[in-house]
């Protein structure tokens, strides 16, 4: 077997498998910065409740119109949101916990969905909206995920400053008397991000190609716009290695292709240049 | 006495059901170098954020005689801050531009020079590629206060600068303070340190949920508001006292 038949001839071969590659690079543009700011705001386990809560939402839509992309876009973006508003609400007028609310918030927007989903759809259904089936990505959700994608850079380019200040001095922020929009703008990019890549990956994974190669990147530069741009390359060839593995192995895509992420984060946590594992031990066998 | 420059009116501050501020009203002058004492949990960080315009009173007012985008520059507490933040400390002290220039103009090489003067006023020259993690409690304060002399605005807010600072940095920042002050700015400076009140500020608030007393230091010293064999439960009947007093006055 040669080298173009391992690494490249699959995807010239099958159409399918070339769409879901577009599919991955383009939410990975998208989406690894969006992650880079949510794992810096401390967000990490927030984001994961959330990219749960939209279930119930593209569930009802599921319900009224069935799979169009348009239809589980808006029922997604509203049961983001209003559960994002809900959970602010909780914390904010009762006594429960900030985690203890994302937990209570996470279980029910999940069995929620799946209650809702199995009163109309199959089990084919639901296994669709909890992984994703990238490998069936149609035109409509193509054009969708690069709308978000283009939009996403545009807005991030537009919040920028405000958006570095507010991760690391909050409250010089909210002093500057500007940036009164980029905490909502953030949060609705954040929201529009989980349900592109719920699109291509489900609500189970879709976070995987947007939190999980900022995490990494984080391990191996200290610079703002180098770790964004890491996190990206990350995303893509954890896509690229991903799918090319399913495809060889017969496994299915999506979740190689967040297992593949996992496993560089885990790699970067464990051998990266800084803060990770390896310099930990070495400042021990040193300091002895 | 100079003006004006920031009055409070019956300013009330809660979060949820707790009470951080009750009705604290006074004024801070044009020029002043005031610090504001008081235990831990009276409410001096709050009644800052407020001035800085971080949260808003649940009832009264903070009226400030001069206004702007540029009035005023708030140094917050070192520990609400994320010290890992992937920044170096050119670009945060850069940040002092972003009340000004927002998201959209350019730095510029005039305000590049001025960050890198500010960099060099707290002797930090050298540094200004270091990632803020790599610095020490004394190197982030004087990282801070850059920022501050790149805001270079009227009103200068600063919240406990000196905690968890060397000596040798205190007394640079302390130098800085009192030249900002000299310069006619207003500074209003929440600190702990009773010893630096009585030397460095003529004038002092001293705050326990309400305000117990503000005017100038050595008036406050007498007054026993401030002292130095007062602890924290002492101060709580310091505050009782008052407060019976002011019952006595409404009552005559």
């Amino acid at each position: 077997m040669t080298l173009e038949a391992l690494f490249i001839e699959p995807f010239e071969q099958f159409a399918f498998l070339r769409r879901a590659l577009v599919a991955c690079i383009i939410l990975s543009v998208g989406g690894a910065p969006i992650g880079f700011f949510m794992n810096q705001r401390r967000m990490a386990l927030v984001s994961d409740a959330m990219s749960h809560a939209i279930l119930p939402g593209v569930a009802i839509a599921f319900l009224i119109s069935g799979l169009s992309v348009w239809s589980l876009t808006i029922g997604g973006l509203a049961a983001g949101i209003l559960i994002a508003l809900f959970s602010v609400f909780l914390i904010r007028y009762t006594e429960i916990k900030e985690d203890a609310v994302f937990t209570l918030l996470f279980l029910l927007s999940l069995t929620s969905g799946i209650v809702l989903l199995s009163l109309k759809g199959s089990n084919i259904d639901l296994m669709h909206m909890l992984f994703g089936d990238i490998l069936a990505i149609d035109n409509d959700a193509l054009i969708f995920i690069a709308s978000v994608a283009v939009v996403t850079l545009f807005s991030l380019a537009c919040i920028y400053r405000g958006l570095v200040l507010d991760c690391f001095d909050p409250d010089f922020l909210s002093a500057s008397g500007r940036g009164k929009l980029t905490r909502p703008v953030f949060f609705v990019l954040f929201v529009v991000n989980l349900v592109a890549a719920f699109q291509a990956l489900g609500t189970l994974m879709a976070l995987g190609l947007i939190l999980l190669p900022a995490i990494a990147s984080n391990f191996w530069t200290r610079q703002v716009n180098a770790a964004i741009i890491l996190s990206i390359v990350i995303a893509i060839v954890s896509s690229y290695v991903g799918l090319l593995l399913s495809y060889h192995t017969n496994t299915p895509s999506g979740p190689m292709v967040v297992l593949i992420c996992a496993a560089f984060c885990l790699c970067s946590v464990l051998l990266g240049r800084r803060g990770s594992f390896l310099v930990y031990a070495r400042g021990r066998v040193q300091g002895n | 006495m100079a003006d004006p420059l920031i009055t409070l009116e019956n300013l009330s501050v809660d979060y949820g059901a707790r009470h951080a501020l009750q009705n604290v009203s006074g004024i801070f002058h044009e020029g002043s170098l005031t610090a504001i004492a008081g235990p831990n949990g009276s409410g001096k960080s709050t009644l800052l954020k407020t001035l800085a315009g971080v949260i808003r009173p649940t009832s009264g007012k903070v009226v400030f005689t001069r206004k702007g985008k540029r009035a005023v520059a708030y140094l917050p507490q070192v520990s609400h801050m994320q010290r890992d933040f992937p920044i170096s400390v050119e670009e945060m002290a850069m940040t002092g531009f972003y009340p000004i220039i927002g998201e959209s103009a350019g730095v510029g090489n005039k305000r590049r020079l001025l960050v890198s003067k500010a960099l060099h006023e707290v002797g930090l020259s050298g540094y200004e590629k270091r990632s803020i993690g790599e610095l020490s409690g004394g190197e982030f304060q004087r990282a801070l206060f850059a920022r501050v002399i790149v805001q270079d605005a009227p009103i200068i807010l600063l919240d406990e600068p000196f905690t968890a600072v060397d000596a040798e940095t205190t007394s640079r920042l302390i130098r800085l303070l009192l030249k900002w002050h000299n310069g006619g700015r207003t500074v209003i400076c929440v600190l702990h340190d009773l010893l630096m009140i009585k030397k460095y500020f003529p004038e002092s608030m001293v705050l326990q949920g309400k305000c117990l007393g503000i005017g100038h230091t050595h008036n406050l010293f007498e007054q026993k508001l401030l002292s130095f064999d007062l602890d924290m439960a002492e101060l709580q009947s310091a505050r009782e006292a008052s407060n019976h007093k002011h019952e006595h006055s409404h009552d005559a």
